[in-house]
C-alpha cells in the first residue's frame, strides 16, 4: 500500500489533465529504455531520460514499473526524476522548445526573440499549449554564445535568431 | 514592440563619418520615407563594419550584404534596387576582400595553443586525423616506456594543475589515488560544463575527443584503474556524439579495451550525460549523479581519491586537465613547465565575453596580465569606451577593476585578489556596467541553481538576492550593505561545496572594489551607471526633431508631442524599456 | 582496422594517414571541408553541407573531397567553410548560405576562381 500512497502523491505533482499514454505503452518504453540502459540503480538516470525522450515526460505509471525492475522506493525515483531540470512528471507537448537565458544570448537580442517566442505561443516558461503541440522553456547556457540567440526545437539547434524568423521555424514542425 | 523586416547598419566611425556617414544616413531616412518603407527597415548607427578605406559603408541585415562607396546621390537608386525590388545593387558591393590562407583563427602572438591545437584543422570524427596529428603516440610512449610512478613523476615537474577551477596539482590527485589501496578505482572525466558564455570543453570535446580520450587513459595507467566514466552535460549533445564515435574508434584499433597496444594493460570507458543541473559539475555531485542519485554535493573529505565513486578511490579531472596530459607525456614535462609562472604552469583556455572588440576562446600562457587580454588578445573596448571591470572565474568568480590589469593571471594572483580561476569566464565590462546590477545577476543565477541541500546556500543566497533586488530598484536602506558583508562571510565559511562557498565572491568583490556604487544606491537614490530601472528616468532633449518615431515604438503610450516639435515622456506611465532611446536617430533622448 | 599492438605499429599508421591525407589534396582534387560543431550546425552549417553534397551529386564532380571539422574558433563568422583546389593555398569562406555554397562550388571548386567577397577578411 505505501507503494500507491507514493503514486498518489506522484499524480498531485503531474498535470490535472489525464495522461493520454497507454498502460501497455508506457510498460514496453519501460522495459525498452532498461534493455538498453541496464537494470541497476546506476543505470537510473539513463533509464529515466530515455523514458522521458520516448513519452516527453515520466507517467506515474512508468515510476511504477522502474521501481519493479531497480527494486527501488517510488519516493527516491521520484526525487530524482524531480531534482533534473531536464526530466518532467508533466506531461509536454509534442515538440520541446528551449531558448537560451544566459546573459551573452540575452545581449544580444535574446529579449525580443524571447517575448516573440511567448507572443506567438501565447506560453509562458514551462506551460504546454492546449493543442498538446508545443511546450515552451528556457535552458541553461547551451555553449554556443557567438551565434546567439539561439533555440532549440526537439534535437534542432538554431542559431542567430531574430524573432521574424521564429514562426518559420515553428511552421516546420509538425 | 515593432519589428522590422531589415536593418541598415551604417558605420559612424570617424573615418566613414569624415566621408560623409551622417549625409548617407539621413538621405536614406528621407528616400525610405519616400518610397513608403519606413515601417520595414530599420537605419541604425553602428562602429566599423569593415576597414573604412572604402567608406562610407553599410551593412544590410538579415541580407548580410556590405555596401561601400555610395554617394547621397546614389541613394535613391541604392533603396529602389535593394529594398523594394530586392536586388542586390552590385556596383556598390564590396568585392576587394583579400585572400587569407590557413591563418585562419591562427592564435595572435600571444597566444599558445597546446590544448586547442587540433580544434578546427582535424575531422573529429576520423582517429587517423588525430594519429596524423601525433595521437596517441604519447600513450604507446608511457605502455611502452614508462612505469605508472615515472607518468605521475612527468605530471608533478609539469606542474599541471586542475583546470576545472580549484587549481590542485593534477600529480599530486594521482598520486594520492595511486596510494589508496582499495580497487576498482575510477577514472573520471568532468565534462559537465556548466557556466554561462564558457565553452572551452565544448570545443575540446566537439574538435578534438581523442585528446581527451588519451589523456583518461594515460591517467588510468598511472593510478592503475580499469574502468572510466566521462560525465557530459546533455546540453552539448554534439559533444557527446563525438565522444561515443572516439571511443567506438579508439576500442577499434584497441587503444581502448583489454590489452592496449599488446602492452597488457586494460582500460575502458563509457559516457555519462547529465540532466541539466549546473551544480553536478561540483565532484562529488557528479559521483552522485553517475550513481543514479540527486547530483547533491557531500562534505569533503573524504576526497575522491580515497572514497569517490560508489566509495571506491576515484581521479576526477575537467577536460582541459586531461586534454593537456598527451602533449605533456610526448613533449615532456620540461617543456610544458617553460611555460607560466612559479607555481602555475603551462597554458589555460578562456572565454573572452563581454564589452571587448574580439569575443572569443582563447588560449594564453598563465602569468599573462589582463592588460595583455583585453587590449592586445581582445583588442580593446568596445566604441573606445572605458573599461571598468573585469570578471574572471565565472559566476563564482570576482570582480577586478583596472588597477588590478598589470597583476598576472595565476592562480594565486587572482585569489589574492578575491577571485577565482574558475574554469574560464573572462567577462569584460565597460564603464557603463552598473557594479550593483552586475552582483544581481550572478546571484540571480546561483540562487537559480543551488542544490538546496545546506541552509547556507539555499537560504543565505536567496536573502543576498533579495537585499541585491531592494536596492535596485531603489529601496535600499541603512545597513544593507554591513547585512550583505555579513551573509558573504557565512556563507563563504558554511556552505558544503564549492558552490555555496564561491556564491559570494561577485558580491564580496564588488563591496570591496566598487563600494562607492552600492552607496549611491542606498543613499543617495542613484545609479552612477544609469542602469537600474527603479532609479532612473529617460527625457528628451532639445535636439529632438519631432520625428515621432519614438512616441510610435513607444510599447505604453508614454511619449506625447507634435509632429515636428519636441517630445515628451511622461515618467509615471514611462516602464523604462529603453526601446525610444534605440529607435531615436538624434540622440535626443537620454537617461537621468 | 586491426588492433594496433605496439609504437612501431602505430607510426606506420600515422605515416599511412599522412600519406592519405596528402593524397587527397594533390593536383587535380579539392578539398572542401565544413565546420560542424555545435556553433556551426545553429548557424545552418547541415543546410550548408547538403549543398554542397547535392551540388557534387546533382553536377556528377569527381575527384571532390568533403570533410568536416570542429569549431574553428570564429563562432561569429559560421557557418565556416574551407576549400582547398589542388596544391592551391586553403580559402576560407564565412557565413556561407545554402545558395552561397552553391556559388563556391560553381565558381570555386570547379571553376578555379575565388568568390573573393565570401572570403573571411584579414584583420
Amino acid at each position: 500500500m505505501t507503494a500507491m500512497s507514493a503514486v498518489g502523491i506522484v499524480e498531485v505533482q503531474t498535470d490535472q489533465r489525464s495522461a493520454t499514454v497507454s498502460e501497455s505503452r508506457v510498460r514496453e518504453v519501460v522495459e525498452a529504455a532498461v534493455a538498453k540502459c541496464g537494470a541497476t540503480r546506476e543505470d537510473l538516470v539513463p533509464i529515466l531520460t530515455e523514458i522521458n525522450h520516448a513519452l516527453g515526460y515520466i507517467p506515474p505509471e512508468a515510476f511504477k514499473e522502474v521501481s519493479h525492475v531497480l527494486h527501488t522506493p517510488i519516493g527516491q525515483l521520484f526525487s530524482v526524476a524531480s531534482f533534473y531540470q531536464m526530466l518532467s512528471t508533466k506531461p509536454r507537448g509534442r515538440h520541446l522548445i528551449q531558448f537560451c537565458e544566459s546573459a551573452p544570448c540575452h545581449v544580444v537580442g535574446g529579449r525580443e526573440v524571447w517575448t516573440a517566442l511567448q507572443d506567438t505561443l501565447k506560453l509562458e516558461s514551462g506551460e504546454t499549449s492546449a493543442d498538446g503541440k508545443w511546450t515552451l522553456r528556457t535552458t541553461s547556457c547551451l555553449g554556443v554564445c557567438a551565434v546567439g540567440p539561439v533555440i532549440t526545437v526537439d534535437e534542432d539547434i538554431y542559431g542567430n535568431i531574430t524573432p521574424q524568423q521564429v514562426n518559420g521555424i515553428l511552421e516546420r514542425y509538425e | 514592440m515593432k519589428y522590422y523586416r531589415t536593418h541598415i547598419l551604417i558605420c559612424v566611425d570617424p573615418e566613414c563619418l569624415g566621408k560623409g556617414a551622417h549625409d548617407i544616413e539621413d538621405a536614406l531616412q528621407d528616400e525610405l520615407v519616400a518610397q513608403g518603407l519606413i515601417d520595414e527597415v530599420q537605419v541604425l548607427e553602428t562602429p566599423r563594419i569593415g576597414d573604412c578605406s572604402h567608406g562610407p559603408e553599410m551593412m544590410v541585415y538579415p541580407d548580410g550584404v556590405h555596401y561601400v562607396g555610395m554617394s547621397v546621390d546614389d541613394i535613391p537608386f541604392l533603396v529602389e534596387e535593394h529594398f523594394l525590388k530586392g536586388r542586390v545593387a552590385k556596383k556598390f558591393l564590396l568585392t576587394k576582400v583579400e585572400v587569407k590562407d590557413e591563418e585562419l583563427g591562427a592564435p595572435t602572438s600571444k597566444e599558445v595553443r597546446v590544448v586547442l591545437r587540433n580544434c578546427g584543422k582535424i575531422d573529429p570524427e576520423n582517429i587517423e586525423d588525430y594519429i596524423a596529428e601525433d595521437g596517441y603516440e604519447a600513450l604507446a610512449k608511457v605502455l611502452a616506456s614508462y612505469t605508472p610512478e615515472k607518468v605521475i613523476d612527468e605530471m608533478l615537474a609539469s606542474g599541471l594543475r586542475g583546470r576545472g577551477g580549484a587549481g590542485f596539482p593534477a600529480g599530486r590527485k594521482w598520486q594520492f589515488c595511486r596510494a589508496s589501496k582499495a580497487t576498482p578505482k575510477f577514472v573520471i572525466c568532468n565534462a559537465d560544463e556548466g557556466d554561462p558564455g564558457a565553452f572551452m570543453n565544448r570545443r575540446v570535446l566537439e574538435g578534438d575527443p581523442h585528446a581527451v580520450v588519451e589523456g583518461m587513459i594515460i591517467a588510468a595507467y598511472a593510478i592503475g584503474s580499469s574502468r572510466g566514466y566521462i560525465y557530459c552535460r546533455a546540453e552539448y549533445p554534439l559533444a557527446v556524439r563525438t565522444l561515443n564515435i572516439a571511443i567506438q574508434q579508439a576500442r577499434a584499433l584497441g587503444l581502448l579495451g583489454e590489452d592496449i597496444l599488446g602492452s597488457g594493460f586494460s582500460f575502458d570507458l563509457e559516457v555519462r550525460i547529465g540532466a541539466g543541473a549546473f551544480v553536478c559539475g561540483e565532484e562529488t555531485a557528479l559521483m552522485a549523479s553517475i550513481e543514479g542519485k540527486r547530483g547533491e554535493p557531500r562534505p569533503r573529505p573524504p576526497f575522491p581519491a580515497v572514497s569517490g565513486l560508489w566509495a571506491k578511490p576515484s581521479n576526477v579531472n575537467n577536460v582541459e586537465t586531461y586534454a593537456n596530459v598527451p602533449q605533456i607525456m610526448l613533449r615532456g614535462a620540461q617543456w610544458y613547465a617553460s611555460m607560466g609562472t612559479e607555481k602555475s604552469k603551462g597554458t589555460k583556455t578562456f572565454a573572452l565575453a563581454g564589452d571587448v572588440n574580439h569575443t572569443g576562446l582563447i588560449e594564453v600562457p598563465l602569468g599573462i596580465n589582463m592588460r595583455e587580454v583585453v587590449y592586445d588578445i581582445a583588442q580593446g573596448i568596445k566604441d573606445g569606451k572605458k573599461l571598468k571591470a573585469v570578471q574572471i572565474g565565472g559566476p563564482m568568480g570576482g570582480c577586478l577593476p583596472e588597477e588590478y590589469l598589470d597583476r598576472p593571471i595565476d592562480y594565486e594572483s587572482l585569489a589574492a585578489a578575491g577571485t577565482i580561476m574558475g574554469s574560464g569566464g573572462l567577462v569584460v565590462m565597460d564603464e557603463d556596467t552598473c557594479m550593483v546590477d552586475i552582483a544581481r545577476f550572478f546571484m540571480e543565477f546561483i540562487q537559480d541553481e543551488s542544490c538546496g541541500k545546506c541552509t547556507p546556500c539555499r537560504v543565505g543566497t536567496r536573502r543576498m538576492l533579495e537585499i541585491l533586488q531592494r536596492i535596485c530598484k531603489g529601496d535600499g536602506k541603512d545597513g544593507d550593505i554591513e547585512t550583505l558583508e555579513m551573509l558573504c562571510r557565512q556563507i563563504k565559511s558554511t556552505s558544503l561545496c564549492g558552490l555555496g562557498q564561491g556564491a559570494p565572491n561577485p558580491v564580496e568583490s564588488t563591496l570591496k572594489h566598487f563600494r562607492k556604487e552600492y552607496e549611491a544606491h542606498i543613499y543617495e537614490k542613484r545609479c552612477p551607471a544609469k542602469v537600474c530601472k527603479g532609479l532612473i528616468r529617460f527625457d528628451i532633449i532639445d535636439a529632438c526633431t519631432g520625428c515621432t518615431v519614438c512616441a510610435r515604438n513607444c510599447p505604453v503610450g508614454a511619449i506625447t508631442g507634435e509632429r515636428r516639435k519636441l517630445h515628451v515622456i511622461d515618467a509615471n506611465t514611462c516602464i523604462r524599456c529603453g526601446i525610444c532611446m534605440q529607435v531615436c536617430n538624434f540622440n535626443a533622448i537620454v537617461i537621468n | 582496422m586491426p588492433a594496433v599492438k605496439s609504437l612501431d605499429e602505430l607510426k606506420r599508421l600515422k605515416e599511412d594517414a599522412i600519406a592519405k591525407r596528402n593524397a587527397k589534396t594533390t593536383a587535380g582534387t579539392a578539398q572542401v571541408t565544413v565546420a560542424m560543431g555545435t556553433c556551426g550546425i545553429a548557424a545552418g552549417a547541415r543546410e550548408t553541407m547538403r549543398a554542397i553534397l547535392d551540388t557534387i551529386e546533382a553536377d556528377g564532380l569527381s575527384g571532390v573531397v568533403v570533410k568536416q571539422t570542429g569549431c574553428m574558433g570564429l563562432c561569429e563568422l559560421e557557418p565556416i567553410v574551407q576549400v582547398e583546389v589542388g596544391g592551391a593555398a586553403k580559402v576560407t569562406y564565412g557565413k556561407v548560405s545554402v545558395d552561397q555554397a552553391k556559388r563556391i562550388m560553381k565558381e570555386h571548386v570547379v571553376g578555379g576562381h575565388v568568390v573573393a567577397e565570401l572570403v573571411i577578411p584579414t584583420k
